[in-house]
């Protein structure tokens, strides 16, 4: 049995360990988890990820969750090239940077305008609160700001002249409102250009395909649902929206 | 120009860095940060990738964006090479001065255990054990309005089940979280867990597990010197007499009362 990865695509670190993966040629065997099915709640995967959430690896009796633990554990064990996490030390602090302050806030911000737009009028059945959805709007927009000015500056990359897993997993985060409905890169040349380049780097056909149901999620309705969880994705998210 | 650590230690990440460099005796100089006294403005190192202006941005972020402005520590100076996030700079600091392999093992499992904790941290026991700190102290202290206990509860609740989830997934019953030896990961999570003690909610007490495995890592650092670290903390109730600046004051006021919703 080899290498395992528990991945549902519609989740933003998912896509990034999906897109690392294929793109360096790393075999592994994909094992999909939909989460709007509940399967990330079965026996089964509980003894892969008893945190119950998506990705999870498993590498013989190795199990790992965290996209950020498994991607740096993939770039040690087949040694992927030197710009994915640069073996020199600023460099590689600017990606441990990145990889740090993202947590709370590009993928805290990115994932709310997912929710709010998206996934909590689908669950609650009440239309769309045009308020609630510019705040969490301009939430982003406050973080991209920043994104722009002190990470990707003038650089083509975050760590300079070569894609790093920060601008992976920034890129695929950032690609969760896009899904939603937020072109975010419209008005935003810089960001766009590095937004290609990355695709670029990483291959386009592979970026597109892994991003094929996020784009798609507007098409989403309640029978989608896993029926008994409905009501628990729905306190889920709500308590998400609310924290700060 | 040696290597300077910009830190408040009343500030959970400044707390790791601080017990990190001076237990692996990375000489460094002490840029003593005031959150509540120095005016955000114009104050601040210049830290940041090469960014001449105050940072704004990366910081550690205790989940909002708006405050920001407190942000600006833990933060690194290194020569012309600045650098904030705390696991950034534990890591940076652990290669460049090669610090014992058991704080970031060299082995492939045991190192994806770190990063595994460090990980989850952020969004997991960094979410909720600041809060206790802002809800008891700083929320009363800067807007006069009482503690709002409801909130308090809630935030408690909430990191009842991430202590759990650390209990049973991450220290399981083992010494330390990756093994028999300490690693970041233990002194991330033991410097977040103070904050609550050092506010008055001691979420050591019904919890001996936790607190066997406090006293093997206040040993593993050295006791005196994570009390010294701690200090300032356990005697928080001396910030009710600090003076805080009042263009701070004002800024900070509608933010925070925002969290109280």
């Amino acid at each position: 049995m080899g290498l395992e990865l528990y991945l549902d695509l519609l989740s933003q670190p998912c896509r990034a360990l999906y897109i690392f993966a294929r793109s360096n040629n790393i075999p592994f065997e994909f094992k999909r988890v939909q989460l709007m099915k509940g399967q990330h709640k079965t026996e089964e995967f509980r003894k892969v990820n008893m945190l119950m959430k998506v990705p999870a690896l498993r590498d013989g009796s190795f199990t790992l969750a965290e996209s950020i633990a498994i991607l740096l554990y993939l770039t040690q064990k087949f040694k992927t090239p030197d710009h994915w996490y640069p073996s020199d030390l600023q460099k590689r602090a600017r990606v441990d940077e990145y990889l740090s302050w993202q947590h709370a806030n590009i993928r805290m911000k990115g994932s709310k305008v997912f929710l709010t737009k998206v996934l909590l009028p689908i669950l609650t059945g009440q239309p769309l609160s045009a308020e609630k959805l510019e705040f969490v709007i301009e939430d982003l927009n406050v973080i991209l700001k920043q994104f722009e000015e002190k990470f990707l500056q003038d650089k083509p990359f975050i760590a300079g002249s070569e894609i790093s897993l920060a601008d992976l997993v920034a890129l695929v985060e950032l690609m969760q409102p896009v899904g939603a409905g937020y072109n975010l890169f419209e008005e935003r040349p810089k960001l766009a250009e590095w937004r290609r380049r990355v695709e670029e780097a990483v291959g386009k056909e592979l970026f597109q395909e892994a991003h094929e149901e996020i784009m798609n999620i507007k098409n989403l309705t309640a029978d989608q649902f896993a029926p008994e969880l409905l009501e628990s994705f729905k306190q889920q998210f709500l308590k998400l929206i609310s924290q700060n | 120009m040696g290597l300077e650590l910009y830190l408040d230690l009343l500030s959970q990440p400044c707390r790791s860095i601080y017990i990190f460099a001076r237990s692996n005796n990375i000489p460094f100089e002490f840029k003593h940060v005031e959150l509540f006294k120095d005016s955000v403005l114009g104050k601040r190192p210049a830290a940041g990738s090469g960014a001449e202006q105050p940072r704004a941005g990366p910081s550690n972020s205790e989940g909002t964006g708006k405050v920001s402005l407190l942000k600006k520590v833990p933060a690194l100076k290194d020569g012309d090479f600045t650098l904030a996030e705390c696991t950034a700079i534990l890591l940076y600091l652990s290669r460049k001065y090669n610090t014992p392999d058991h704080w970031y093992p060299s082995d492939i499992q045991k190192r994806a255990r770190v990063d595994e904790y460090l990980s989850w941290h952020h969004a997991n026991i960094r979410a909720n054990a600041p809060k206790t700190m802002w809800i008891k102290v700083l929320i009363p202290l800067f807007t006069g309005q009482p503690l709002p206990s409801e909130k308090l509860q809630e935030v408690m609740e909430g990191l009842s089940a991430s202590l759990k989830q650390f209990e049973e997934r991450f220290l399981q019953d083992k010494a330390f979280i990756i093994g028999s030896e300490i690693s970041l990961a233990d002194l991330v999570a033991i410097v977040e867990l103070m904050q609550p003690v050092g506010v008055g909610c001691d979420i050591f007490e019904d919890r001996p597990r936790l607190m066997e495995w406090r006293r093997r890592v206040e040993d593993a650092v050295g006791k005196e010197l994570f009390f010294q670290a701690h200090e300032m903390l356990l005697n928080i109730k001396e910030l009710s007499n600090i003076q805080i600046d009042p263009q701070l004051k004002e800024q900070l006021a509608p933010v925070l009362m925002k969290m109280l919703k």
